[in-house]
């Protein structure tokens, strides 16, 4: 027999739920942890709480803080601009652009970023000076290296760098989950390959790109505890400066942890409306902000009847 | 006799082993609306493909409009166009594809305006004024603003439709516009593709709509394993093919 679903309709079914006994022994193992850890945390007076306070907002760890961001920031811009030039290099059809790129990738990546740190930090020593001129030829301008390279531009170089060579291989990634009809769609309109690239297939690419920039970022925001190799002042810096002098190694320790983790919180936040961003005309609607989220919950006190639309639900 | 749109002498092309296209001679006059029709992988695409260069021949000449596709004939030898040229000539040829490939990151008016702004240059508001007109031409102009991906099949394909003709082309390729689509979507293509039929755009169409052939194509062209196997004015070719493979094809069809 068939119908059309008209008329009478069945009650809905109230079934008993089932028991999930090992719900209830997982969470009372992990509460103890729990408990046990925020004990230790509190009695134990060598995390020393008060010290990380004391220094949280010091002048020397604020001006490290804004070194950090400042060095993540140039490091992530240098490697994102040269990550999208070796990852367009590299799907060049010309063979020596493309191999050049490689090369550039496998060097880099193959080699420990704080290696390449020490290396900038005492390039100076292999290079002492630098000219600009005809290669072989006559020289316009001297420059000592020394006085160029300065901490700032060692750790720019080695984070630039390293990172370019992992974000052409992610802009790469992105290039070719690009449809093949779009580059052919933009080609029968006369596009020439460069604003092929830069208005049709960048933008699309975004999406998958995007994503993982974010992780690089944040790592990027950790990576920068290692220009201390080049003495530059950032937060770790100056963290194990001021531990050098006070032997309040832990708290210490703990306080930049904090910053760290307060700056990635941020970052992360900010990820994920960039993604919402690049997602525009992927999906018929986004999911809602969690700002949309919690002033809808607000404003609809009432419970939405049963609707078999709505499934799930927040 | 006024040069014809398209002109292939014996053209050829080969991917690696296979031989795609073996000697395909056909003309196309201006505002002729041509129909190519053949089981698949008969070469009707790649010939498409060949006329806007997107694809290179190996053997044979191909002239859109009087020029030679992709390269230039000085000193009795053939040189390779420059990029530039190749896009320019581009401009001038529409392509319009089973799967839309609509740009998915721009609305459809954006769709419609980002070729004349970025390839000719051309002042946006000017371009806009254009594009809104053509998406009422096709029939969408509630659609301005969705994304291709809120768009049905057929509106996809529409929008499609007016993107290539923002570009003011002579020529209109189509590569199979209504395969893609849902049966009861296919109607508003066809009517779109008629009407520019109607007012004189020169066409190139391969499509397995027989009816659409028959009412608006001017000569149909069967094609089978890369060679021309039969070719005519459609009502002839339909109602009374030669070719036995023309007419199992046909009988298939139907």
């Amino acid at each position: 027999m068939i119908n059309g679903g008209e008329g009478h309709r069945p009650e809905e079914i109230r079934a008993v739920p089932l028991r999930h006994p090992g719900r209830w022994a997982v969470t009372a193992i992990l509460l103890v942890l729990a408990a046990m850890f925020v004990h230790d945390v509190i009695t134990n007076p060598r995390f020393g709480w008060g010290v990380v306070g004391n220094y949280f907002l010091a002048p020397e760890i604020i001006s490290g803080v804004e070194r950090t961001l400042e060095l993540t920031f140039f490091a992530m811009a240098v490697g994102v601009i040269l990550g999208v030039v070796f990852a367009v290099m590299r799907l060049s059809p010309n063979p020596i652009v493309s191999g050049a790129a490689w090369l550039y990738i496998w060097f880099f990546r193959g080699t420990p970023v704080y290696v390449q740190l020490l290396f900038w930090y005492v390039i100076s020593a292999l290079q002492p000076n630098i000219s600009l001129g005809i290669p072989f030829g006559p020289e316009f301008v001297h420059m000592s290296v020394n006085s160029i390279v300065t901490p700032f531009v060692a750790a720019l170089l080695g984070l630039g760098l390293n990172e370019g060579a992992y974000y052409a291989e992610i802009v790469r990634a992105g290039i070719l989950s690009v449809d093949h009809g779009q580059f052919e769609a933009a080609q029968s309109l006369g596009m020439r390959r460069s604003p092929l690239m830069r208005r049709i297939v960048l933008p699309q690419a975004m999406r998958v790109i995007v994503p993982p920039t974010g992780n690089e970022t944040i790592s990027m925001l950790k990576t920068t505890s290692l220009a201390v190799v080049v003495t530059y002042p950032e937060l770790m810096y100056q963290t194990v400066n001021i531990a050098a002098r006070t032997y309040e190694t832990i708290p210490l320790y703990i306080m930049a942890s904090f910053w760290y983790l307060l700056l990635s919180t941020i970052l992360t936040i900010g990820q994920y409306y960039v993604e919402r961003y690049y997602a525009r005309g992927s999906s018929f609607a986004l999911p809602p902000t969690p700002i949309q989220r919690l002033r809808r919950n607000f404003t609809t006190l009432r419970r939405v009847p049963f609707s078999p639309n709505a499934s799930g639900g927040v | 006799m006024a040069t014809p749109m398209v002109r292939a002498e014996a053209v050829h092309k080969r991917f690696g082993l296979l031989e795609v296209l073996k000697g395909i001679t056909l003309d196309v006059a201006p505002r002729e609306v041509m129909c190519l029709l053949g089981p698949s992988g008969s070469g009707k695409s790649t010939f498409l493909r060949c006329i806007n260069h997107l694809e290179k021949i190996n053997s044979g000449r191909l002239y859109v409009d009087g020029s030679l596709v992709g390269y230039e004939e000085r000193g009795g030898r053939l040189h390779e166009l420059h990029e530039r040229e190749v896009c320019r000539r581009r401009t001038e040829i529409g392509m319009v594809f089973q799967r839309f490939n609509l740009f998915p990151h721009m609305t459809a008016l954006e769709n419609v305006v980002s070729a004349p702004v970025i390839v000719k240059k051309e002042p946006r508001a000017v371009v806009t004024t254009r594009a809104r007109g053509l998406l009422d031409r096709v029939g969408l102009s509630s659609k301005v603003d969705a994304y291709p991906n809120q768009l049905s099949g057929g509106q996809q394909q529409r929008v499609a439709i007016a993107r290539a003709l923002a570009m003011e082309p002579k020529l209109m390729l189509f590569d199979e516009p209504t395969s893609a689509l849902d049966p009861e979507l296919v109607g508003e293509v066809l009517d779109v593709m008629r009407a520019l039929a109607e007012d004189g755009m020169t066409m190139i169409v391969v499509t397995h709509e027989i009816g659409f052939a028959r009412e608006v194509g001017d000569s149909l062209v069967f094609m089978d394993e890369g060679v021309v196997v039969e070719a005519g004015l459609p009502r002839d070719v339909i109602a009374n093919p030669q070719h036995e493979r023309t007419k199992a094809f046909l009988s298939k069809v139907f």
